[in-house]
């Protein structure tokens, strides 16, 4: 077997050395009876590579690539271009085969990235710190509930109905157990946010506001006055972003007052992948920072003077604080925190702004062709890059209509709020520098049809 | 003013009804390198036994428990800002808290130094 | 054959500690110094070219204006800067990287080659299901080799890494315990245990209660026994253990559990020592997470991302995550989301995380599997186990293996420091055996055992480098056994000397800053560029 280099002869040898007779004297202590005679029945024996790649290739074609065509897929992942290079440097064998940086002398290279890495998303966030990544958004976003009922000493979140389904499906699944006190619901058809409500419903009770910007129905909007009154009402104010590159555009949420910013970094560096393995951002103000989940880099010197990196602030975690982590993770996303790093190293600030500039230029350009469509209309005022299409028909079987066109139009709100009914003729639509302009010409032409 | 020790190597004084709280010399050795001290806030309602405040070093993390039932009546703030003071002066300016006693009779169940010695030398 | 010191460095050379000679650069021929992007990026710099200049924007005072401070870098210079900083690395690629408990094998690129066919890499998860039946099929049929190789009922397959697995199987007690109608609120969890399972425990709403150990390094039954009774949910317990050792009771311990009305909630982290050589399912394990990137070899990427699938006993897949890929007659596959579950899947305990897991590890893991087939994974085990032993027997002549006389161990050894010399202790030999061209074994770990040495080695390791690694650990112990001065300031040769962590805690840098500028002298990045 090609992974395996031991020889018989080696087998043999170690075994004296041992001093055991056969391998089966080194498995003792499994019980006979559970102990197994030969290989697995009705699994596959070994295969070649050749073998291997024929079989998972031909898996591979039975699915419909967004490269293949035209593709206007967002709520929570986004398809952008990702630079040759990033690719390729994460594919050096010292990042791709390294541990966690325990032992900072040998792994400088994970440090010093890492530290990049939170520098770049504290500044691109609005706030003071970022740690080194969490599991995904979804993830990020429970754990900024957690890490807010800590700090405030109360358990009711508020989230806005703007927030992610699938965030707030997560949320609920925990907060089952653990007796946080979530309000949440589905959002309307409106083209405004519900922030001007969630103000007006903090009390002293609310341990946290959640917002989403920009929302699951690509809504944008000022959250200053929302902060204010958290901090009127001693609340944290928790934003969400799933799509970063929004942020080359408009105001960070750190810098209108959020107090935790997490977020899915997924859209720079790191490809859609089915929906994992993601990169989730997780950011606060300075004074929370040991409230926080997940590890955390930090610069030093070494016994030389020499500048160099460590993981810091460790008695956080659950390696050693075990029942009183702040959280227990452990393993989080270093490989797609390089990628998100490396593509925004690639980008600048001069590369984000512009790449936002197009994403949101092409959004516009495909709304109004859209919009042309007999009976469709854009729900929002705002946007960046993704809005929401009211049709005149439930927009799930438009879906499927357009797929067989091959077209992939969009993520109806069927699929993400399936029971309910009132939300049924949305279709969520995200435009990226990928989408050119005959793929919007086609899209617009094919939902005609399909509609008509 | 009589000072006592518990099996969990905090310190008290007492001086009137007021008690200054703290961890040992021996304590502080086990710890290392102090990084960061979180006392609890003025007011807080502290139970003989119950965690009081936090000491962490860089791989580890210790409650401190309070020595007797009582009220906070101050923290020291100055370990924010150095918590290498723990090290340095464990149990002078090193202190972490001082609190009112509620039941002046858990003192008689404390160590003095001498026994305080005895105890760690047998660890 | 073998070949200590293959190279003919010898460790006498250099004992007085670092060749202290500098340099211009600060570089040492191919040890290159890196400053951060900070201090060599500039903001108006890009690396990417656009197909069109930026629109006019109208986005009023949402607009973001103020300088946001991200340097940009042209490609040449983005992929040199990565290149320097990976070479400040040690991996796998690289050499054996010991670490127990984390199984650092060999990752085959074939993996790799497999994740990035566009099929796999470039498709959205919420497409419509009949655009991604080749996407569902992997998930499933990945599905089906955890469950058969582990002889259980059902497999969760969205956690996100081993801790969001442990969190799932947890959770899945908790369901099924509300279904009962019963109120337990007590894990218990042996001291040995990875810090991970304590606080899944803790952050799912549980308290946690330590399980006593024998004297040599086992659950102790009986004390288990007697601590059972109706405010206990269960057991977390890692099997093999974190001692290297495989827990001969645990058939024992899971009907004993089961007696008492718990759940035996099984620490995967270890399955590559007996994976193809007994099943969990038949130990009476009620769920165990398996992390793809420790037994089924997807990269660790320095720090993730992992993948834990979580297999599940009849008793507790009822109460799985949503959502999951189900196999249908016809040869199609459904996801069963929110939108089904009530039909297909009522009991479930709900979502615990946006889309389906972690695709790009799944089809890494099920390449590893299809590559070495039921029968080679077999041998992946048998080879671990071997590798360990063949460690623990070659060095447990000068290092003291305390759990050495009860038999052989599984897939790691363990060591503990004592019999060193005065003031020397298993954090010397760790960043000796730095010097020495290794990464050290996990260290101080577990915590039931005095400076813990925890080695694996793991199958993809050869003869010859098990014999130098052995050469070189026994050269190190030695220099501790007899104090030798310059191991207190080892390493001596890698990229940084030990680090302050101290200073790092104390005052923490957690972000870069710019460095504070005389009036009138432009700051770093006016000066821009490179």
């Amino acid at each position: 077997m090609r992974y395996l280099p031991l020889t018989a002869d080696d087998r043999s040898a170690m075994l004296g050395v041992i001093g055991a007779a056969s391998i089966d004297d080194l498995f003792v202590d499994v019980p006979a009876a559970a102990r197994l005679d030969g290989p697995i029945a009705d699994l596959p024996g070994q295969a070649s590579e050749l073998a291997v790649e024929r079989h998972m290739g031909a898996l591979a074609r039975r699915n419909r690539a967004a490269g293949d065509g035209p593709f206007f897929l967002g709520a929570g992942a986004y398809r952008h271009h990702v630079p040759a290079s990033v690719d390729h440097l994460i594919q050096r064998g010292e990042f791709l085969t390294a541990y966690t940086p325990y032992q900072p002398e040998i792994a400088q290279g994970t440090l010093q990235m890492l530290f990049e890495f939170q520098s770049q998303v504290a500044r691109l966030l609005g706030t003071d710190v970022a740690n080194a990544s969490m599991y995904d958004g979804s993830t990020a976003c429970w754990e900024a509930v957690v890490m807010a009922r800590r700090i405030t000493k109360r358990a009711k979140a508020l989230f806005s109905t703007g927030v992610h389904p699938h965030y707030r499906s997560v949320a609920r699944t925990m907060a089952k157990y653990t007796g946080d006190v979530l309000v949440e619901g589905d959002p309307e058809l409106v083209p405004t946010t519900d922030w001007a409500e969630l103000a007006a419903a903090v009390d002293k009770d609310v341990s946290c506001v959640v917002v989403q910007y920009p929302d699951i129905l690509g809504r944008i909007d000022d959250m200053a006055a929302l902060a204010s009154a958290c901090q009127a009402s001693g609340a944290l104010l928790i934003a969400v972003v799933t799509e970063p590159v929004a942020l080359g555009l408009i105001k960070s949420p750190g810098e209108m007052g959020a107090d935790i910013v997490v977020g899915e970094g997924q859209s720079i560096g790191v490809g859609l992948q089915f929906g994992g393995p993601y990169v989730g951002l997780f950011a606060c103000k300075a004074k929370y920072v040991r409230q926080m989940p997940g590890r955390l880099c930090g610069e030093t010197v070494d016994a030389n003077g020499k500048r160099g990196f460590v993981l810091t602030l460790s008695t956080r975690e659950q390696h050693i604080r075990r029942e009183k982590a702040t959280s227990n993770i452990c393993t989080n996303s270093g490989l797609c925190a390089l990628a998100f790093s490396i593509h925004m190293t690639l980008l600048g600030e001069a590369g984000l702004r512009q790449l936002a500039a197009i994403n949101h230029g092409r959004a516009k350009t495909a709304a109004a062709e859209l919009a042309k469509v007999p009976g469709v209309s854009v729900l929002n005022s705002a946007f960046f890059n993704e809005f929401t299409l009211l049709l005149p028909t439930a927009a799930r079987p438009v879906v499927h209509q357009l797929a067989e066109r091959d077209i992939l139009g969009g993520v109806s709100l069927g699929r993400l709020y399936p029971e309910n009914a009132g939300l049924e003729n949305g279709l969520v639509v995200a435009v990226t520098e990928t989408c050119t302009a005959e793929d919007i010409a086609a899209f617009a032409a094919a939902l005609k049809e399909v509609l008509a | 003013m009589p000072r006592y020790y518990t099996e969990e190597h905090e310190w008290i004084d007492v001086d009137g009804d007021v008690a200054t709280v703290g961890i040992t010399d021996f304590a502080q050795g086990q710890l290392g390198d102090i990084v960061f001290v979180e006392v609890p806030d003025t007011g807080a309602e502290l139970s003989q036994g119950g965690d009081a405040a936090v000491v962490e070093s860089v791989k580890a993390a210790s409650d401190v428990y309070a020595p007797v039932d009582g009220t906070v009546t101050e923290g020291n703030g100055q370990l924010e800002e150095d918590p290498a003071l723990v090290n340095s002066d464990p149990e002078g300016e090193g202190w972490f808290f001082r609190m009112t006693l509620g039941d002046k009779g858990q003192l008689d169940a404390l160590m003095n130094a001498a026994e305080y010695k005895a105890f760690c030398d047998n660890l | 054959m073998s070949t200590p010191n293959a190279s003919g460095w010898r460790p006498e050379m250099n004992a007085g500690g670092a060749d202290d000679s500098t340099t211009f650069t600060g570089n040492r021929a191919l040890m290159l110094e890196e400053p951060l992007i900070f201090e060599i990026g500039s903001t108006e710099t890009t690396g990417v070219d656009f197909d069109e200049a930026a629109p006019a924007l109208d986005l009023g005072t949402l607009a973001r204006s103020a300088p946001i401070g991200l340097p940009g870098l042209s490609e040449s210079e983005t992929v040199r800067h990565y290149t320097r900083l990976s070479r400040q690395n040690y991996a796998i690629d690289l050499g054996l990287f010991p670490l127990g408990s984390c199984t650092m094998k060999h990752n085959p690129r074939l993996n790799e080659k497999v994740a990035r066919m566009p099929g796999f890499a470039d498709i959205h998860p919420l497409q419509p299901q009949e655009t991604v039946q080749g996407a569902l099929a992997v998930i499933n049929e990945l599905a089906n080799w955890l469950i058969k190789l582990t002889g259980m009922h059902g497999v969760a397959m969205t956690p996100k890494a081993g801790a969001h697995g442990e969190l799932c199987g947890i959770l899945c007690i908790k369901a099924a315990l509300e279904a009962r109608g019963e109120d337990r609120r007590v894990l218990l969890v042996p001291e040995s245990a990875h810090g991970t399972n304590p606080a899944t425990a803790a952050f799912a709403g549980f308290s946690v209660e330590d399980i006593p150990a024998t004297p040599e390094g086992r659950v102790d039954l009986e004390a288990l026994k007697a601590r059972l009774g109706p405010d206990v949910a269960g057991v977390m317990i890692t099997n093999p253990n974190t001692c290297g050792l495989f827990e001969r009771d645990m058939k024992a311990i899971s009907d004993a559990v089961h007696a008492a009305g718990g759940y035996v909630y099984c620490d995967g982290a270890n399955f590559n020592a007996i994976v193809g050589k007994v099943r969990p399912g038949d130990l009476g394990v009620d769920a165990m997470h398996i992390n793809l990137h420790k037994t089924f070899s997807t990269p660790h990427g320095g720090g993730g991302p992992g993948s834990g699938p979580v297999v599940l006993s009849e008793a507790l897949a009822p109460y799985g995550p949503i959502p999951y890929a189900a196999r249908y007659a016809d040869g199609s596959f459904k996801l069963v989301e929110e939108e089904s579950a009530g039909a297909e899947h009522p009991d479930t305990f709900g979502r615990m995380t946006a889309f389906h897991g972690q695709m790009g590890m799944f089809t890494r893991a099920l390449t590893y599997m299809l590559s070495h087939g039921a029968d080679g994974l077999k041998q992946v085990a048998e080879d671990a186990v071997l590798n360990a032993n063949y460690i623990l027997r070659s060095l447990d002549d000068v290092l003291e293996a305390p759990f050495g006389g009860s038999g052989p161990c599984m897939h790691e050894a363990l060591f503990t420091d004592n019999g060193l010399a005065e003031g020397f202790s298993t954090l010397d030999i760790a960043k000796g055996i730095i010097d020495e061209g290794y990464h050290p074994m996990t260290v101080y770990f577990p915590l039931v055992v005095h400076g813990a040495m925890l080695i694996e080695p793991t199958e993809t390791e050869s003869k010859a480098v098990l014999d130098q690694f052995i050469g070189a650990l026994r050269s190190v112990a030695l220099r501790a056994k007899n104090g030798d001065p310059a191991l207190k300031s080892a390493p001596h040769f890698a990229p940084r000397a030990r680090l302050d962590e101290t200073r790092a805690a104390r005052n923490p840098v957690l972000a870069w800053s710019e460095p504070a500028v005389a009036p009138g002298e432009p700051s770093l990045s006016e000066i821009g560029g490179s």
